[in-house]
């Protein structure tokens, strides 16, 4: 299955729409850099993002949303904190990495 | 596992750069091989010695140098990337007729062949860009 990267805000680029519109059930996505802005409860890409989370796994990178300045405990649940390592492992894991820049 | 990785976006311009670092480091840590390391398009910017940016500010640049000695790393520049931005080894600024060159130390220029070799001898390609 493929790891997606998406490191464009939700509320800029419309890459995750896209990324989520391609993504096939059991793959996963991983947000980096802006792409951290779509993890919070609540705003416009949170029903987009708990609809996908029906098929998809769903990754963030937590030095990312701490750079932000982004809380973890208002994030759509679901949704899994990882580090660089977990970065790393998700790349090992997955059979490719696609990134929607 | 082997992982190449591909950057096209220069230092300080975007995160792209600091996000391939990191990644980098922690894929070497956890005792995986970097293939290649191939600076593309703007990327390119990472690879020259004459920035100074300020002492309370990470240096990109020698930040790359500094893994680069530690686990050998191969770090290619894209040459006709490299060209049109002015960023020159010694040979190509003899070639070119330029007064000077402003590659760093443990980069090398090359062409992209060197991307599709990193693309089909890794694992993994992973690419960070704008």
């Amino acid at each position: 299955m493929l790891l997606h990267t998406v490191n464009k805000s939700p509320f800029e680029k419309n890459s995750l729409e896209t990324c989520l519109s391609l993504a096939k059930a059991g793959s996963s996505v991983l947000l980096i850099e802006d792409g951290v802005y779509a993890v919070q409860k609540g705003s416009q890409a949170d029903a987009m993002i708990s609809d996908a989370l029906k098929t998809v796994n769903f990754y963030v990178l937590g030095p990312d949303l701490d750079a932000r300045g982004m809380a973890a405990d208002n994030m759509i649940d679901g949704i899994k904190t990882v580090d660089y390592n977990g970065f790393v492992d998700l790349v090992a894991d997955h059979k490719a990495v696609q990134a929607w820049l | 596992m082997k992982f190449g990785i591909l950057i096209n976006e220069g230092p300080y311009q975007h995160q792209a750069p600091d996000s391939a670092y990191q990644f980098t480091k922690a894929a070497l840590e956890k005792g995986h091989e970097i293939f290649r390391v191939f600076f593309y398009h703007d990327g390119v910017n990472n690879a020259t010695r004459l920035a100074v940016p300020p002492q309370d500010d990470r240096n990109i640049t020698t930040q790359w140098q500094a893994l680069a000695k530690e686990y050998n790393l191969d770090l290619v520049v894209c040459i006709a990337a490299a060209q049109r931005r002015g960023l020159l080894d010694e040979n190509e600024a003899k070639r070119n007729s330029k007064d000077a060159d402003n590659i760093a130390e443990g980069f090398r220029i090359s062409g992209l062949g060197q991307l599709i070799e990193a693309g089909i001898q890794s694992d993994r390609l992973v690419v960070f860009g704008d």
